[in-house]
């Protein structure tokens, strides 16, 4: 049966109701939301003038209304520990979405925890820590004190090497400005810790250093480029169901012809039509669908790449352009270096990379003009040109990741109007913190120092490497393993004897064992195997500042309490960091005990902010949490420049002085010659298995589905995450729709259900990542790039039957493409 | 004299009894233009063809679903050739064969179906909504202007 609210009616907020700006809490694109709010005892009216919209809710609404809100966008939670109605509605005068919501963000209502209405009641409200063989509700100072003085135990032991910690480092819930910086704090200026990694991979780098050593930033434009761009090429990016406002407000009006106006008006020397697009992507996807259904075929070029081989693509087509002579002689004269050079070590034929990436050689060429023949008149075309996880994740990362810019430096496709040499990006940001050039470059593989047995404690930010990690099956055995070691121990003396617990644990540590501490929201796989967890607040619960895709700042108000004690992280970790001070104090360790003293004295979120983003940032010294609220849902783009007639002064696009972030201010070019698949092993697994295991996300789940699995409308969809198949492929194994089948390889197995995918290429499958009810990382190699970025796409595997899933009765498995002449 | 009493009001919205169509109106595959519970509210009745969950009548295959998308409003439209209800707005897609289920889309919910009955003469009536129509608060928008049933 499909999943219905039942409700047929809402409350409707009085006209005095509290509103507040909103972020959304989830992907990078960051729409704009108000939370509306009023005492739960109160109600407005259906009149104009008795509600918060002055609208009449006694007519039907049209198309696009301001005034709509659903089920889904509404709770009952506290506030200031009063019951109140929540609306958490998109905001229509945010330029990010312009009232749209997803279908994860629109769900920002149900998704907050209430008693009242029981969503979300699984949030952690309590420190909880391993006694009496189990995990055992207690308070933060007796939480933490044991953190603390087991922390201070490996120190002793093993030094700040035994201390490993597994960190997001991202904006939005569950990161933030004042997260970032009070974690960044505690490991990276009181401690010296190097056997760190973020919560998407398993070392402390970043997914396109290659960018950033060729001086050019991975965030460099506006939304509105995708407007006011003649093409959009966009490489191993799903942006209809990944960024999907982004694509929905900005992207979508230029292929429908829409923004010519404003084209014509900001641009005016030059002609203009609607924007093309070229999608490199081994599957078809729903955005391939979308572009084709706004722009006509005719304007959409969907180059379904040979996985792994878009480096030689992009280097054809730098060969291309400079073989019609394209190239932006000038710009690249009197602001870049190398790009003689590089031309030359990456020259490739269009015939020599349609045979390696399996694309026809008038494809090639057809995108090279697309993206770099000068309009009528000789005016440079405006080329906008974004990558995200396909590319990122995929095959040889540093080199392809290279080649994408030189592309964009070689035609000038970056910091002009309708251009931008962009990553799509994931959450969003929120980066602020002390120096990490101690945890060198390549980093540590942290995962592999986990499963070889190093370390002693393990501190874990929000992040579940059971479900997130590659080579993940060996993982939660071994991480199971050490765990279990100290559970066992800690179970043979009393826990109120914190010396003979001590004892216990550091001998446990010895033989191989772990501590493990896990601060989130929600109890989690890997949680399941750790000694404390300590629950922090998420976004609303807390003031929380991140920014954009477009580098847009903003503050998301404090609407409602969090559950129980839960605390903001940053507070957590300046708890942490003052216990791990008493501590060291008392067993008299003074020097050490110092690292500590008078850093983590703050009160609130505010005090984090203004000791971190205020202190720290570019142009941070100009923000204040008062200044950003008064800049509402629109915020202002990083780097900030000043504070003019109350209003925050920002950057609309980087790199416009054509200025760049190197020693001489010239981007450089790279040499980036194609090798192959880059990984060991992956070429002989690919003759070995029949299908390409590809993976990525769905538009309907929010990264690990950390509150869709508490979701009946979400669950629904997915009783067991899907894997996308070929009917022709699930006809020779003999599979329905919704068969449940096992993945198996070289190096693991994992389970999925079957949604026939008539756009699937045969031998080709697609499953969802990082999903709860089978993990792909099961069957993902441990192999990564020399600066330890994993190849999560390019990995193949059989697959063959072992059930049906009960519940995919009531699913429907029809196309997810918008049908073709409707 | 009797003493007065206020009246109390319902916790749920009170729906019409309209009717739509008699079975005899509708082919197979074929979306009939209707509105419920009222005329600013669009919707469409299909006679499946075959059997499904929620269907009415003696081949348990005529259903009806609201064509206001439920993410942004925009109307939907029929695809005959997989019985799916479609937005050209944003994409999202209903099935007409699963009470009304996005298969895939931004709404944050499923699509109103609006429950049906079918008299021994053929009528079909609309009865009621299992889901809050876009663009409004409350699914009955002006009670006073039409004959509610309770039950």
């Amino acid at each position: 049966m499909t999943y219905k609210s039942g409700t047929d009616q809402l409350p409707i907020p009085p006209k005095d109701a509290k509103v507040q700006n909103v972020t959304c809490d989830f992907c990078i694109v960051g729409c704009g939301y108000k939370a509306i709010s009023w005492p739960v005892d109160r109600q407005g009216g259906p009149k104009p003038d008795e509600n918060a919209f002055g609208e009449d809710l006694t007519q039907q609404q049209g198309a696009e209304s301001a005034a709509w809100y659903n089920p889904s966008m509404y709770n009952v939670v506290r506030q200031d520990g009063k019951l109140v109605h929540l609306i958490i509605r998109p905001d229509k005068e945010c330029e990010v979405n312009a009232g749209l919501n997803s279908v994860r963000g629109g769900r920002m209502g149900e998704t907050r925890y209430s008693d009242q209405t029981g969503t979300m009641t699984a949030r952690l409200g309590q420190p909880m820590v391993w006694r009496y063989s189990q995990m055992m509700p207690t308070s933060w100072d007796d939480s933490l004190s044991l953190v603390a003085d087991v922390t201070r135990r490996v120190i002793e032991e093993m030094g700040e090497d035994g201390v490993i910690v597994s960190a997001f480092d991202h904006g939005g819930a569950a990161g933030g400005y004042e997260n970032t910086w009070g974690t960044g704090k505690l490991y990276f200026d009181a401690l010296k810790i190097k056997n760190i990694r973020i919560h998407n991979r398993p070392a402390y780098n970043s997914e396109v250093h290659a960018s950033r050593d060729m001086g050019v930033g991975e965030l460099n434009n506006s939304y509105e480029d995708a407007e006011l761009a003649d093409t959009i090429f966009v490489v191993g990016a799903n942006p209809l169901e990944n960024q999907t406002n982004y694509f929905l407000a900005h992207w979508v009006p230029n292929l429908r012809g829409e923004t010519l106006d404003k084209k014509k008006q900001m641009l005016a020397s030059e002609p203009h039509a609607a924007a093309k697009v070229i999608i490199v992507d081994p599957r078809r996807t729903v955005s391939v669908n979308a572009c084709e259904t706004v722009a006509g075929k005719d304007n959409v070029l969907h180059l379904a790449i040979n996985p792994g081989t878009d480096l030689v693509l992009l280097n054809a087509l730098l060969t291309e352009v400079v073989n019609k002579g394209w190239q932006a002689k000038n710009f690249i004269t009197q602001h870049t270096s190398g790009f003689d050079e590089a031309v030359k070590a990456n020259r490739i034929s269009v015939e020599d990379a349609a045979a390696v990436t399996g694309l026809r050689s008038e494809d090639i060429r057809k995108a090279a003009q697309w993206i770099a023949e000068p309009k009528a008149g000789g005016t440079p075309r405006r080329t906008m040109l974004a990558y995200e996880k396909g590319l990122i994740w995929g095959n040889d990362n540093y080199r392809s990741n290279a080649a994408m810019v030189n592309l964009a430096l070689a035609t000038w496709n970056v910091g002009r109007e309708g251009t931008g040499c962009v990553r799509l990006g994931g959450h969003q940001e929120g980066y602020v913190r002390p120096s990490d050039a101690h945890v060198g470059r390549p980093a540590a593989y942290v995962d592999q120092l986990l499963i070889s047995g190093q370390g002693g404690i393990h501190h874990n930010w929000a992040t579940d490497h059971f479900k997130s990690t590659l080579n993940a099956e060996e993982f939660r055995r071994v991480y199971r393993r050490r765990t279990n070691l100290v559970k066992e121990a800690m179970d043979s003396v009393p826990y109120g004897d914190r010396e003979a617990q001590l004892e216990q644990i550091v001998a446990a540590v010895k033989r191989g064992g772990l501590f493990s501490v896990n601060v989130d929201i929600l109890p989690t796989q890997m949680g399941e195997a750790a000694h404390v967890w300590l629950p922090a607040a998420t976004a609303g619960e807390m003031n929380l500042t991140s920014m954009n895709g477009e580098r847009r700042l903003r503050l998301t108000e404090r609407y409602m309490d969090p559950p129980g004690a839960a605390l903001p992280d940053a507070l957590i970790a300046a708890r942490m960091a003052n216990a791990l001070e008493a501590s060291f104090r008392r067993v008299g360790n003074e020097t050490y005990a110092n690292k500590f003293k008078g850093k983590f004295d703050w009160k609130t979120e505010e005090d984090a902010f203004m000791d971190g983003y205020n202190q720290h940032a570019e142009g941070g010294k100009f923000v204040t949490y008062e200044r950003l609220r008064a800049m509402g849902t629109n915020g202002v783009q990083e780097p900030v420049v000043g504070f003019e007639n109350g209003k925050l002064i920002g950057t609309k696009r980087l790199y416009a002085d054509a200025k760049f972030k190197t020693d001489d201010g010239r981007a450089k070019f790279m040499k980036t010659e194609w090798r192959g698949l880059q990984v060991a092993g992956r070429d002989q697994q690919k003759e070995k298995y029949a299908f390409l295991i590809n993976n990525g996300r769905n538009n309907l789940i929010w990264q690990n589905a950390f509150y869709d699995v508490h979701t009946p409308f979400v669950r629904e969809r997915n009783p067991v995450a899907p894997i996308e198949m070929n009917p022709g492929d699930m006809e020779k194994l003999g599979l329905k729709a919704g068969d449940l089948v096992e993945v198996y390889n070289d190096v693991g197995s994992t389970q999925a259900m079957v949604y026939p995918t008539p756009s699937a290429k045969p031998g080709q499958a697609f499953m969802l990542f990082i999903a709860p009810t089978g993990q792909v990382g099961n069957v993902i190699s441990k192999g990564t790039n020399e600066f330890m970025i994993p190849n999560y796409k390019n990995v193949w595997a059989n697959i063959r039957r072992i059930g049906h899933v009960p519940s995919a009765d009531a699913m429907s498995f029809k196309s997810i493409e918008y049908p073709k002449g409707l | 004299p009797t003493p007065a009493r206020a009246a109390v009001p319902a916790a749920r919205v009170d729906y019409p009894a309209n009717r739509l169509a008699n079975i005899k109106d509708l082919k197979v595959n074929e979306p009939m233009q209707v509105n419920y519970p009222d005329i600013d509210s669009p919707g469409v009745l299909i006679k499946l063809g075959a059997p499904v969950d929620g269907g009415a009548g003696p081949d348990r295959d005529i259903v009806a679903y609201s064509t206001m998308c439920p993410h942004k409003g925009y109307p939907l439209s029929y695809n005959a050739a997989d019985k799916t209800l479609n937005c050209p707005g944003h994409f999202s897609r209903f099935d007409c064969e699963k009470e009304g289920q996005q298969v895939w889309g931004h709404a944050t919910q499923n699509l109103p179906m609006f429950r049906l009955t079918v008299d021994g003469a053929g009528d079909i009536h609309a009865v009621g909504v299992d889901e809050l129509i876009y663009g409004r608060t409350r699914n009955v928008l002006n009670e006073d202007a039409v004959s509610l049933r309770r039950g």
